[in-house]
């Protein structure tokens, strides 16, 4: 079986689908996501048993495609966002009818497994136009989720502004890949970085390339000063979508960032320095930028959408400031908070949905009262809140943890105060949410209504949070390049 | 999985079973007893497993993460387990003085509080006692802003001021903690095993004046969370609002987390961090603010929970002058007072919260006359007044006495120097408990009743809980040999002559 068989599979199965839906208009939606859903897990399943990292490729890829520990990690990633999301759409079929011609959505199936296939693609990469290729095809998915809505204006706002912002980012990303390649001749990370170890390589020429690639990259991963689409667009989204944007594209955008940094930073760059100030300069803003307007928000939509941006300085302060102390490099931190970030963030919004499907809003005010009106859902929220927040003992702490620590081997101690400004204001509009939820004089009452099913996910999600902050040390050994995998490199 | 696991998250289990339906009442009450008995059969085996009362016992660690090394390691030595005696004890008064008509978020929150006190005080990784401690507090805030006494606006304010505060405390506390491990590192693989940590401390110490600082701050985190004048402002009006089981857990038990760290972190990891000439004169200055001017605020209260609230802050000074003298006797005499006033302040509390239900008012000039209505919560109300006077025959008396005798025959010189000083100004402080707390007696419970305001005894079921504390400071006070011989091993802060 070949290594990239699960992607093959995915983009097989994603053609599929589409056709299925187009040529059988009598196949129900229900059973169009029940195999939606059993695909991507049959996909994961096959992942699970056919992916090691360092296997051998086939010749004819090995210029371009990679299989190391990141790369295996980010499959996994993307293969577990994608069953989320398919999930949480089954979660916010109310709201997709309501807001769909005709209540027709059946076509939006498909859409969730190419940015999969891509997010796959992509973290594999081993050259700039492999990235390039597969971040569209992520990017153009993406285009259409966000806008799928059509009959909310929110979602046609959200649609306009990403659309328009996307394109422009990319017009910035290909500028940058190109002055790059003018700077150094080379396409490959590797010859990246070899170029750039080469003291004649010009740094001017270098480095506006790569000012121009990461800001084409901040706009993706929603980091300042790229930051503003993201409150309107998360909100106008649905919330499947919104997920999909906060989690699996912000990973996309981090594992190339990851890649492309990787090479600016090699040994002996002659814009190591630079890029790291970048990094660092970039994520403190982004931080501050994320948190402190997120103290005046009322809609926790788009509290979630600020606290993504404030998440996202915290990954460009772990990729910036790794540690050598550590068994994870800089990537594998990123890596790690990502894996944090994710059930916390599903969960988060998990809530949300439910509440818009009970009747409720997306406001701090129908949160009121929610402890009594569903004790278990009020429980994994807090849960979701305060590992969002980064309490001790959930997933959310450990990753800071690193980041914090990293910070202060590399002495930034400017980004160190941003950050725990920003953890700290954090602490204040999590925890206002947090009381919201237990105050007793609800607006709305009666119980929620929510299947054994989607407990038993909500359930597994808070699970996830709490083991992950007692006990990391699994996850950190699945990130810990192996010995044996670079050694047959 | 070792007993003191068992101990840590029977709490947190419980709360989770009540949270998920389980009968509330029952289910604490059960576990609680549970646990009082756990904790009771490890006292009495402590000196067996513990080698004669020197070092850990019951210890076991779980790796939870390599690099950085983080280590879910829990172990008892005499302070923790005097602690976590303490614990027990005020979670099963707390749980079981809560009224039926309650609901069930109550006795979840005062599981909560307890399970994270357990779990910070049989911690041996500076990680989980930190995140313990984390773990306690959100339901203290939340309690307090939810269902705490008081206009709506009053209590948010408080419940957010005492976030602000105790938030503020816990970051200058994790800074210090961050620090302290880092400085240990050395540029290694970092370790937050206290064990390890207390072994580097011994093979390579740190400059006395980097101890010093780091003492300082470790001093200004840990000292908000016990309320260290002039940190100590959220307390007294927290206390006052708060519900009474989060009142008592929260004096009672959760500020003495403040007290232990500083004798289980930063004393063994900074043994000369008080040598320093103005680190020790700045916490002289802070605890006699903690007596003196704390004695004066008492002095000058008008209602019942603010004479307690403030009464509960000015006592933390005794406990840093045993810390702060640093002689084996006075250290000793901080651990059985902490017990003891936690116990004492926690019995007062619960006596004040059924008052406030009864009554509705807690005014001293309204209330009087109580001791012809309800003889025995008098006499329970009289046992908590002696033992924070310092009666002897009463807990913290012994506590009290060897502070004072430890303090001041510290450094063994025949001259007075700035410790002899602070016990001779400190000694007023008992002359001015005894003003405020005799003062309140009085004006509650002797006298003629004023109309319309009657209460009556609990009934024996409600009485249970708050014998037991009075029952514990009694014995402690007339046998302080039982606590004593568990602290055999408490580590003494060499003091040179300064």
């Amino acid at each position: 079986m070949s290594v990239f068989s699960v992607e093959i599979f995915l983009v097989v199965f994603g053609l599929a689908l589409l056709c299925l839906e187009a040529l059988m208009p009598t196949i129900t939606r229900r059973a169009l996501s029940g195999i939606s859903i059993g695909g991507v897990a049959l996909a994961f399943v096959l992942f699970l048993f056919s992916s090691k990292s360092g296997a051998d490729l086939p010749m004819f890829v090995q210029p371009y495609l990679q299989l190391d520990t990141l790369a295996v990690f980010y499959k996994g990633f993307a293969l577990v966002i994608t069953l989320l999301v398919l999930w949480l759409m089954v979660e916010s079929s109310a709201y997709l009818t309501k807001f769909t011609t005709g209540g027709h959505y059946n076509e939006l199936f498909c859409l969730p497994i190419f940015v999969c296939v891509g997010m796959m693609w992509m973290a594999s990469a081993k050259d700039l136009v492999t990235v390039f290729v597969s971040l569209e095809l992520v990017t153009v998915s993406f285009y259409v989720l966000v806008a799928f809505a059509r009959k909310s204006n929110l979602a046609l706002e959200a649609g306009v502004k990403y659309l328009i912002l996307g394109a422009l980012s990319t017009g910035v990303l290909v500028y940058g890949i190109a002055w790059v390649y003018g700077a150094t001749g080379a396409m490959s990370f590797d010859g990246i970085s070899a170029a750039l170890a080469n003291p004649t390589t010009s740094k001017q020429a270098a480095l506006l390339g790569a000012a121009f690639l990461l800001s084409g990259l901040a706009f993706k991963v929603a980091a300042a000063p790229f930051q503003m689409w993201v409150p309107d667009v998360y909100q106008g989204a649905p919330i499947p979508i919104t997920v999909f944007l906060s989690v699996g594209s912000k990973a996309a955008g981090f594992i190339v960032l990851t890649r492309t940094v990787t090479a600016f930073m090699a040994q002996g760059s002659v814009i190591a320095m630079e890029v790291q100030t970048l990094l660092i300069l970039g994520g403190a803003l982004t931080i501050l930028l994320g948190s402190l307007p997120a103290i005046f928000q009322t809609s926790v939509k788009r509290l979630m959408a600020y606290s993504s941006i404030s998440h996202a300085g915290y990954l460009l302060l772990a990729l910036g400031a790794g540690s050598a102390r550590f068994d994870l490099n800089a990537g594998g931190v990123v890596a790690f908070y990502l894996a944090t970030y994710l059930p916390m963030t599903v969960l988060g919004f998990l809530v949300l949905a439910l509440l818009r499907a009970n009747g409720g809003g997306e406001d701090l005010r129908d949160f009121r009262g929610l402890a009594k009106r569903s004790p278990l859902m009020a429980l994994v929220m807090t849960i979701a809140l305060a590992s969002l927040a980064g309490l001790p003992l959930t997933a959310g702490f450990m990753g800071k943890l690193f980041v914090f620590i990293g910070l202060v081997d590399q002495a930034s101690w400017g980004a160190l105060i941003c950050a725990v400004i920003g953890a700290a204001a954090g602490f204040y509009y999590y925890f206002r949410a947090i009381l919201a939820m237990y105050t007793s004089d609800a607006q709305t009452s009666g119980s929620m209504v929510w299947s054994t099913g989607t407990k038993a996910g909500a359930i597994v999600l808070a699970i996830v949070i709490v083991v992950i902050g007692v006990y990391p040390k699994p996850l950190q050994k699945l990130l810990t390049p192996k010995a044996a995998a670079v050694a047959t490199h | 999985m070792s007993v003191l696991e068992i101990v840590i998250l029977l709490p947190i289990l419980a709360a989770l079973a009540i949270w998920l339906g389980a009968p509330a009442r029952a289910t604490s009450v059960g576990a609680a007893l549970i646990n009082l008995a756990i904790v009771l059969g490890l006292l009495f085996q402590f000196k067996s497993a513990s080698a004669g009362g020197a070092g850990y016992a019951f210890e076991s660690a779980r790796v939870v993460l390599e690099n950085p090394a983080i280590t879910f390691g829990v172990g008892a030595d005499g302070v923790s387990l005097i602690l976590a005696l303490l614990t027990v004890l005020v979670t099963l008064s707390a749980v079981w003085q809560i009224a039926t008509d309650k609901p069930a978020i109550y006795h979840i929150a005062s599981l909560l509080i307890a399970g994270g006190a357990l779990g910070a005080f049989l911690s041996t990784d500076v990680f989980f006692i930190y995140a313990f401690h984390e773990l306690a507090l959100i339901p203290t805030f939340l309690m307090i802003g939810l269902y705490g006494h008081g206009e709506d606006s009053h209590r948010k304010a408080v419940a957010w001021k005492t976030t602000i505060y105790l938030g503020a405390g816990s970051l200058i506390l994790l800074a210090g903690l961050a620090w302290l491990v880092l400085e240990y590192s050395g540029g290694q693989k970092l370790t937050f095993d206290l064990n390890a940590l207390r072994a580097q401390a011994a093979s390579t110490p740190l400059p006395v004046e980097k101890q010093g600082l780091i003492f300082f701050v470790l001093l200004l985190g840990f000292g908000t969370l016990v309320s260290l004048f002039p940190l100590h402002s959220w307390a007294a009006p927290a206390y006052a609002t708060a519900p009474t089981p989060v009142a008592m857990l929260h004096s009672g038990v959760l500020k003495k987390f403040g007290l232990y760290g500083i004798i289980r972190i930063a004393m063994p990891l900074l043994p000369q961090g008080l040598q320093v000439e103005w680190v020790q004169h700045a916490l002289l200055y802070m605890l006699l603010g903690n007596i003196l001017v704390m004695g004066f605020v008492t002095i000058s209260q008008r209602s019942l929970d603010k004479v307690l609230g403030n009464s509960s802050v000015m006592h933390m000074g005794y406990i840093f002058l045993g810390i702060a003298s640093g002689t084996e006797i006075a250290l000793q005499g901080a651990v059985i007072l902490m017990f003891a006033h936690g116990i004492s302040i926690a019995l007062l509390f619960a006596l004040m919260g059924r008052m406030r239900a009864q009554l509705g008012t807690l005014e001293l000039s309204k209330l009087g006359g109580l001791a012809s209505h309800a003889p025995i919560f008098t006499i329970l109300f009289a046992f908590g007044t002696f033992a924070s006077i310092g009666l002897p025959g009463l807990a913290n008396f012994s506590g009290e006495v060897m502070i004072f005798l430890g303090a001041f025959g510290s450094d063994g010189s025949s001259t007075l120097g700035p410790l002899q000083w602070t016990v001779i100004l400190a000694l007023w402080g008992v002359v001015m408990s005894a003003v405020y707390m005799l003062r309140a007696y009085r004006s509650v419970f002797q006298g003629s009743a004023n109309a319309g305001l009657f209460m009556n005894d609990p009934v024996v079921s409600q009485r249970i809980p708050l014998m037991l504390l009075a029952a514990a400071l009694l014995i402690v006070g007339c046998c302080p040999w039982l606590l004593l011989g568990l602290l055999k091993s408490l580590s003494v802060v060499p003091v040179a002559a300064m």
